[in-house]
């Protein structure tokens, strides 16, 4: 019976040369990207979202408009021109996940940030081919009667934390208040939402100053793409800025 | 540890070291005398179909 | 013993259901919850009924098959409820106007289409590794599956994952990385699962009675063992409570890209290459009734591949924020790979050698051979597409939709159903397929089908990045995207109706496989039949 053994162990020396072969090119790949330091160029501007433009982000993700749009400009000369400076690993540092997408069945929106007004967006969402005829983008009339649902905001900014986005206790504590201090731009907490969230833009996003709704987040989001690095101060070319 | 020392180290032994492996690999399949266990093995989806 | 471990799971995981009901952190876990809740009780209900006539007994003189069964009925039934969801994708792309319902926000595209690729990558493909490997594994150590019950766990587990996954695309519950959307409580679900398919594969090679272990069990053992690593890295989540239906994930932007693409491509790589390059070094020698041309062939065949495929994935990811060495690396191993992927195409079309009639007398065996054909020009246009220049031009366009689907549906959606007919003629004892002409009308149909729809996508794709980089003779982008959008109008209907043409296709096999699996012969075909019943089509039994 003794045979049977080292058949056995066979089956396993198999399982192992298969977990040897597989794991290099991941160990080799992956492991560093986290500790070579030039992976992520430094850049200034780069904050956590507010937690509207955060939320917002997950109905992005909800609605999977990953799957048509990119986020993600290649430095390549037509996108440049179309689009806007190519994109940094700096700025989805904290993205997670990431947005980068991988079909263009719409365009890119790595820098939709202030590129439409709030108003196009809201028509835009209602239908889409009210605004572009030839778009084959689905309506999203249904985000601007949906409550934005945010009984969880505080939970999901604290595990963004446990991952490594720099939330503090002052930004987590102020999270539902800071969501109606980005829709008034008149708000009383202006300057203290500002220097928690420097530059982001705050009015109300859909047109309906009564109501936070999914579309508040969803245009707070867009409207915020791209728009944190401010490029006359990167230098591109700069040795540390290549990789 | 910096970029050129990881990739200084994967033109030289990791390359060594996928050769090898291939070689490994290549050795096992043409060993003269794996031959017949091959071809045994290559029959065993034609056998009899119940146990 | 063993039904009470997985009573105790299956018990556990419905208390958890319970508590997630009444606890429910947002709107979408109220939902799933009561979905696990009738789904784990009816699962403990169903085991309790079997076990309430006295506990079955695993008679080692027999191979375990009705398990296989059901994987025959799931395959068939996901992969066409997979290619509708994909045909109406398609027409909401060619005809947005009448395809998109506005009170209806949860049909829009960005939830069906992870509903078509989950429905036909893991629920068609996923049933299909899981059936043809439960089936070769018994059939090549000769021995009874390992584990009792525990291959129904695998079974009935991974298509319980389907559902939850499917319901909550719909629902909107998504971590939004491309292949790997479920949320993370289906994750672990999913790990439990794997985890006891890998032991029901391995307990039965332990159990063998055959010396050698088959090179085909080498692509299933690598396939699931592979696959579990992949999921485990790429989902890596914390939830935001363990009530709640959303999770953050620990990786972040450029780490996050290449640790997903790093999945994604070898999902390609492991599930829909070396799982089914299994299911080809067994069904088309067994079909053919002839070894494999190159048994040698096959060994180095399966190291390189495997040892290749890992490295490609940057490959996705070119002129990205991703580091530069990273993408050569990717763009390297991802040319080199076409060697070996032409190995293993080699290796199953000369298995036909010598044989060559049987790809007019024998349909099913022209499926599988054709292919393997599609699977040798998608893993030469995959390596042409992983080079940076043409990378440029190819990416974000629809090209790279018609090179996935000349892979899916050619290699995949064919050598599956290559199986599916073998295995229904098999498993229910049939001499021949209800109607060889039925195959037949499948195999035409579906294949100009496959032809509308790669070479519109071809088309379009070319088109559109020959039209985002177009300048004018005044150094100005000559196109607005929405120019594009409006070129590929006519490619988008082109497409659709390959699509249709490819599921009319697979309900013609459905019935066909239903006739035979019910014992029927078409009347009209029986002298042709006869004629044609080597022993290759109806096994000794």
């Amino acid at each position: 019976m003794n045979w049977h053994g080292v058949f056995e162990r066979n089956s396993m020396i198999l399982l192992i040369g298969i977990l040897i072969m597989v794991s290099i090119g991941g160990l080799v790949q992956l492991a560093p990207l986290f500790y070579l330091e030039n992976t992520i160029e430094e850049v200034e501007g780069v904050r956590p979202y507010t937690p509207l433009e955060l939320m917002g982000r997950r109905l992005y993700v909800r609605e999977g408009c990953y799957v048509c749009h990119s986020q993600m400009v290649r430095p390549l000369r037509d996108e440049v021109e179309r689009y806007g400076h190519y994109s940094l690993a700096a700025e989805s540092m904290y993205d997670h996940p990431f947005q980068w997408g991988s079909k263009r069945t719409g365009p890119d929106l790595a820098r939709v940030g202030g590129k439409y007004s709030d108003e196009w967006h809201r028509d835009h969402f209602a239908n889409p081919r009210d605004v572009v005829p030839e778009s084959v983008m689905p309506p999203y009339a249904f985000l601007a009667d949906a409550e934005l649902e945010l009984n969880e905001l505080e939970t999901i900014m604290g595990t963004h934390r446990i991952v490594g986005v720099p939330y503090n206790d002052e930004m987590i504590e102020a999270a539902q208040s800071d969501i109606a201090a980005q829709l008034d731009p008149f708000s009383p907490d202006y300057d203290a939402f500002q220097a928690r969230y420097p530059g982001a833009v705050m009015r109300d996003f859909d047109g309906d100053p009564d109501r936070v709704t999914e579309l508040d987040a969803m245009i707070a989001y867009l409207q915020a793409l791209g728009t944190m690095v401010d490029f006359d101060e990167y230098e591109a070319d700069a040795p540390e800025n290549l990789r | 540890m910096t970029y050129e020392t990881v990739a200084r180290f994967a033109q030289t032994w990791g390359l060594i070291y996928v050769m090898a492996l291939f070689a490994g690999v290549l050795v096992y399949a043409l060993w003269p005398r794996n031959q017949q266990k091959f071809d045994h093995a290559a029959r065993i989806p034609l056998e009899e179909d119940e146990l | 013993m063993d039904v009470f471990l997985q009573l105790a799971i299956l018990v556990g995981c419905a208390f958890y259901a319970v508590i997630a009901v009444a606890q429910a952190g947002d709107s979408g876990m109220a939902i799933h919850g009561w979905f696990f809740l009738i789904l784990f009780v009816a699962w403990i209900v169903g085991i309790c009924m079997r076990y309430g006539f006295g506990a079955p007994v695993w008679d080692q003189t027999r191979y375990e098959d009705g398990i296989i069964k059901w994987g025959v009925f799931a395959t068939a039934f996901w992969g066409v409820a997979g290619f509708l969801v994909g045909l109406v994708i398609a027409l909401q792309l060619a005809f947005p106007n009448l395809f998109y319902f506005e009170q209806f926000g949860w049909t829009n595209f960005g939830r069906l289409r992870p509903l078509h690729t989950s429905a036909v990558i893991f629920a068609f493909g996923g049933n299909a590794l899981i059936a043809t490997s439960f089936y070769v594994v018994q059939r090549t150590t000769r021995a009874r599956l390992a584990g009792g019950l525990w291959p129904w766990f695998v079974f009935w587990g991974f298509n319980l994952f389907i559902v939850i996954a499917a319901t909550g695309y719909l629902l909107g519950i998504t971590q939004s990385k491309e292949y790997a959307e479920p949320e993370w409580y289906a994750d672990l679900w999913l790990t439990i699962v794997w985890v006891v398919y890998l032991l029901v594969f391995l307990g039965t090679l332990w159990k063998r009675k055959e010396r050698h272990i088959y090179v085909a069990n080498w692509f299933y053992l690598a396939f699931i063992v592979t696959i579990a690593m992949l999921h485990i890295v790429n989902n890596l989540a914390i939830p935001v409570s363990f009530t709640s239906s959303t999770s953050v994930i620990v990786w972040a932007g450029v780490q996050d890209a290449l640790t997903q693409w790093w999945y994604g491509h070898n999902a390609v790589g492991f599930f829909l290459t070396a799982g089914f390059l299994g299911i080809m070094y067994y069904f088309i020698p067994k079909r053919a009734e002839r070894p494999v041309y190159s048994y040698r062939l096959s060994i180095v065949h399966f190291w390189t591949l495997i040892f290749i495929y890992i490295w490609a994935g940057p490959h996705h990811l070119h002129y990205t924020a991703l580091p530069e060495w990273a993408q050569t690396l990717g763009m390297v191993f991802s040319v080199m790979l076409w060697m070996p992927s032409w190995g293993g195409m080699i290796n199953g079309l000369m298995t036909l050698s010598g044989a060559w009639d049987k790809l007019r007398t024998d349909p099913v065996i022209r499926m599988m051979v054709v292919s393997v054909a599609f699977y040798g020009m998608s893993t030469f246009e995959g390596p042409v597409m992983s080079v940076r220049a043409v990378n440029s031009l190819s990416h974000y366009t629809d090209w790279t939709i018609g090179h996935v689907h000349s892979g899916a549906l050619g290699w995949v959606g064919y050598i599956s159903f290559g199986a599916l007919y073998c295995l229904t003629q098999w498993l229910w004892k049939r001499r021949r397929l209800y109607s060889y002409a039925l195959v037949e009308w499948h195999f035409w149909i579906s294949t100009l089908g496959i032809l509308l729809y790669i070479t519109s996508m071809w088309v379009s794709g070319i088109m559109q990045g020959l039209m985002w980089r177009a300048y004018n003779e005044f150094g100005f982008l000559e196109y607005s995207f929405v120019e594009s959008v409006e070129a590929t109008h006519p490619y988008y209907v082109i497409r659709a109706i390959g699509g249709g043409m490819f599921l009319i296709g697979a309900l013609i096999m459905c019935y066909n496989l239903w006739r035979t699996a019910r014992g029927d012969l078409r009347a009209a075909e029986g002298d042709v039949a006869e004629a044609d019943a080597r022993p290759a089509a109806a096994p000794a039994e």
